[in-house]
């Protein structure tokens, strides 16, 4: 083989700390080299010629670039090695910005260290064999999990494009928390005005096929051919029969054994139910839980009362599978709790500030419940603990955000805003009340949002003070909120009437479930990530499964639809074309080698591996042995390792590759 | 940092594409330092990783082995790393068999977004093997069956 170096200094930033022409030098006299050059940008386009004219003057079979990591110009180099007719997989790149010059800050040690690494490339390519990518073809259906705004947005926006799509959502009726909103900031405009329109056009469009009260059980295969087996939970309710005519609902004789879920416990519903009047699908749902027929076996009343005789006890969760290309996931976010008992409390440390102990310290969640003109009070400000109108409001910012010791380190984002919008509807409505802030500080980039927080300060008057809260406790029916000013630098006691705690945003508590069963990866708190911070934001590190919305980060509606708007583009950039391209690492069976012992089988998690069988001329079975579907192999080569005789190989990372690039070291 | 040339100990570190080289790279990106004794081989999965890779690389001069790849549960192939973890907990046991010391190998978790992490199990390991000294069993093997051969 003929090998050409090449290496990069990227600019200052290779050759600052690496002495790029004696590596060069180095590797001029490396077995199986034959040219090798040192140039200030590989990466542009007199970089690449400089390759491509090399290949054609020196008739190299093999190229080693030395330049910043693979997982950023990689695929150049190949492309430019392709274009000058040698294989790309005979192009191994080596890391020596990411891994050598950007870490280490002695020259030699640093230069030491790159002629290392060239070698191993080196020795590398040298084993490398000439590969085609592998083409596989593409279903184009999306499979969107969550069916909040983001969820819709996505849904909408895919199905719009024309490609059908199975949304997914594990409540009985799609909405998420924007359903339960009142207004939405910066506009103030009716949260459910502007949602309840895009739910029914969910609901009828016809490349949609809604799953509620549905949740992904199982997802197998890759990018372009998942297949997804999702479980329908029974509603006890024949979705095809019933009409949504409430009649069940009102003749349920349990009406206070639960506690509303919509209304973030404020109210309570009954066994049968839609979660909230608008629902979609506006088809109710038995909880098992209280109802007494499942308790007791001796109600029945919804049966009885039914017109349509859709309630069906017998029913059981249903297992679908779905053909699937592209999984958009809209899981959204949970708000912190604060429990009524301390020991089973997830922010440890607010107790002082009594929630669940007094009914009227609550969650911005409930807040938005009470402002709603759908809400328990229907919207008239009204105190849970005695319906008294609150003349005192006192707002605490960042709970369980920004404080690491009691939650979690990151900033929620969202609260500085709906803190001013609370404290501004309360005001529009109330008069003579008095609304006060505690926060540590405004956070309000976005647009128009400084000039919201501004308007509810200057135009509402709306009192904010930067300080933290310490103590609040009962006393003659007031809540007296101590805290410290630290602007004027004096402590300060509010006597409210209620008080209302910005609790931090959270990731799902299953989301971490989920993300091991699609097979993405999820940070310390539960978000999903994303492949790249800032150019790759709405993918995950798996390929075909995109992000969408608060199950990513804290963000508000605007960015969670922008969001959305983003992964449905990148679904359908999938669906332009009819087949993929994929890496041709895969595993291949030696069939003389091969012992038929299967172990490889058992450990592929990709059920890649089938049996083959061989036979001789008259069609006896001669042996059994291990054959590698190319379609599903993604190339982990966990077979190659289990393999006792060695007849299964990871092409590409095959042992006489490995076993050289350790030879290298010495 | 301690003056690498007085035992200039030599690492070779096995990582996953996935997690632990890309999280090598941020350390690159957010310019961390750390030890430059290290050599990255690159593989696919940590389930790529055969037991005798890291007896090779001992064979071959070796004086520490660093195993790194996705957090259990983040494996990019679903359960690669499991079946590492479990290959690793047999190989643990024949080290003492093999006359390797436990100090010489390390095993870890280390994700995309923990560059900071990686510095720190380098620098760890770095020095953990520094202490151990040069590893010349294999080596001496080595040379008394060329001379008897
Ligand atoms: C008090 C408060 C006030 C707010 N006010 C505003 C405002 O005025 N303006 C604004 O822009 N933003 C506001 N927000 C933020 C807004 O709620 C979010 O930006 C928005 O709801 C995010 O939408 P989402 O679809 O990503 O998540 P979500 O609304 O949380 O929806 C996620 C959906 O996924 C479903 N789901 C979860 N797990 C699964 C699973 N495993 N399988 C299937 N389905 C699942 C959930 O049931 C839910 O329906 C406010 C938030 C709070 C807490
Ligand atoms: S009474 Fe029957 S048709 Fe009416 S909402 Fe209940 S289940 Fe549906
Ligand atoms: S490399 Fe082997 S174990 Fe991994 S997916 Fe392919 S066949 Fe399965």
């Amino acid at each position: 083989m003929k090998i050409g170096v090449f290496i990069c200094h990227c600019g200052e930033n290779i050759g600052r700390t690496v002495d790029c022409a004696r590596v060069s030098k180095a590797a001029g006299f490396f077995p199986g080299v034959v040219h090798s050059v040192d140039y200030k940008y590989m990466c542009s386009d007199p970089g690449q010629n400089l390759i491509k004219q090399a290949i054609k003057d020196f008739k190299l079979d093999g190229v080693v670039v030395g330049s910043c990591s693979p997982h950023m110009h990689e695929k150049t180099f190949r492309k430019a090695v392709a274009d000058a007719g040698v294989n790309p997989f005979l192009c191994e790149i080596a890391n020596l910005r990411e891994h050598v010059s950007w870490v280490h800050e002695d020259i030699d040690v640093a230069t030491d260290k790159a002629i290392d690494l060239i070698r191993f490339a080196v020795e590398k390519v040298k084993r490398n064999t000439p590969l085609t990518t592998i083409k596989v073809p593409v279903t184009k259906r999306t499979l969107v999990i969550g069916g909040g705004i983001s969820g819709i947005q996505a849904a909408l926006d895919v199905a719009n494009a024309g490609y059908e799509v199975v949304l997914v959502e594990k409540e009985p009726s799609i909405g998420g928390h924007m359903s339960q909103l009142s207004e939405t900031f910066p506009t103030l405009d009716c949260s459910q005005c502007i949602l309840t329109p895009r739910m029914v056009e969910v609901y009828q469009h016809p490349k949609i096929k809604l799953l509620t009260y549905s949740e992904v059980e199982k997802v197998e295969g890759f990018i372009g051919n998942f297949k997804v087996t999702i479980r329908k939970k029974a509603r006890y309710v024949d979705d095809t029969k019933c009409t949504g005519c409430g009649d069940c609902m009102q003749k349920c004789p349990i009406k206070k054994k639960a506690l509303s879920e919509f209304d973030e416990q404020l109210t309570t519903r009954s066994a049968i139910y839609v979660p909230f009047p608008q629902a979609v699908p506006n088809i109710p749902v038995i909880d098992t839980s209280v109802c007494t027929y499942f308790k007791t076996g001796k109600c029945s009343m919804c049966k009885k009362v039914c017109g349509r005789d859709a309630i069906f006890f017998e029913q059981e969760d249903q297992m679908l599978t779905e053909e699937i290309g592209a999984i958009i996931m809209a899981t959204g976010y949970k708000l912190y709790t604060i429990d009524k008992k301390p020991e089973d409390s997830e922010i440890k440390g607010y107790g002082e500030y009594g929630y669940g102990k007094y009914k009227d310290v609550i969650d911005g969640l409930q807040f938005e419940r009470i402002a709603s003109a759908s809400g328990p009070t229907s919207g008239e400000f009204m105190r849970p603990s005695d319906g008294k109108t609150p003349k005192k409001i006192v707002f605490i910012q960042c709970v369980g955000s920004r404080d690491e010791s009691k939650g979690f380190s990151y900033c929620s984002k969202i609260c500085c805003m709906y803190t001013a919008k609370h404290a501004m509807l309360y005001k529009h409505k109330v008069h003579d009340g008095e609304a006060y802030v505690f926060y540590m500080d405004i956070r309000s980039g976005g647009k128009m949002y400084e000039e919201f927080v501004r308007r509810a300060i200057e135009e509402d008057g709306v009192k904010y003070i930067r300080g933290r809260v310490s103590r609040i406790y009962e006393e003659d029916g007031k809540y007296i909120v101590k805290g410290e000013d630290t602007l004027a630098g004096v402590p300060i006691t509010i006597d409210a009437d209620m008080v209302v705690l910005a609790t931090a945003m959270v990731a799902q508590p299953d989301a971490s479930k989920l993300a091991q069963t699609v097979g993405i990866p999820y940070d310390k708190y539960g978000y999903f990530v994303e492949v790249h911070p800032k150019l790759r934001p709405v993918e995950s590190s798996s390929g075909g499964i995109f992000l969408a919305g608060a199950c990513h980060s804290p963000r508000d509606i605007p960015d969670s639809v922008a969001m959305a708007s983003a992964a449905a583009a990148k679904a359908m950039v999938l669906f332009g074309s009819d087949m993929l391209e994929r890496e041709p690492t895969i595993a291949l069976v030696n069939e003389n080698l091969c012992a038929g012992c299967f172990y490889c089988k058992k450990v592929c998690a990709y059920n890649a591996i089938e049996i083959k069988q061989i036979k001789d001329k008259q069609g006896n079975l001669i042996k059994e042995v291990a054959f590698v579907n190319s379609g599903l192999c993604q190339g982990c080569g966990t077979c190659n390792a289990t393999c006792p005789s060695k007849s299964i190989e990871l092409i590409g990372y095959t042992d006489e590759q490995i076993y050289a690039e350790i030879s290298a070291l010495m | 940092m301690e003056n690498i040339k007085t035992q200039d100990p030599k690492i070779i570190a096995f990582v996953c594409n996935w997690c632990t080289y890309t999280g090598a790279d941020l350390a690159g990106t957010s310019r961390l330092k750390y030890q430059p004794n290290i050599r990255m081989i690159k593989l696919p999965c940590t389930g790529r990783i055969d037991p005798v890779f890291i007896i090779k690389a001992f064979e071959k001069g070796a004086d520490g082995v660093l195993v790194s790849g996705c957090h259990p549960g983040d494996c990019h192939y679903n359960a690669g790393n499991f079946h590492a973890r479990r290959r690793w907990m047999m190989f643990h046991k024949l080290l003492d068999y093999m006359g390797i010391d436990e100090n010489r190998l390390h095993f870890s978790w280390v994700s995309a977004s923990e560059g900071k992490k990686f510095v720190d199990v380098v620098n760890a390991f770095t020095n953990k093997v520094k202490t151990q000294g040069p590893f010349e069993k294999y080596a001496k093997i080595n040379k008394e069956f060329v001379i008897n051969e």
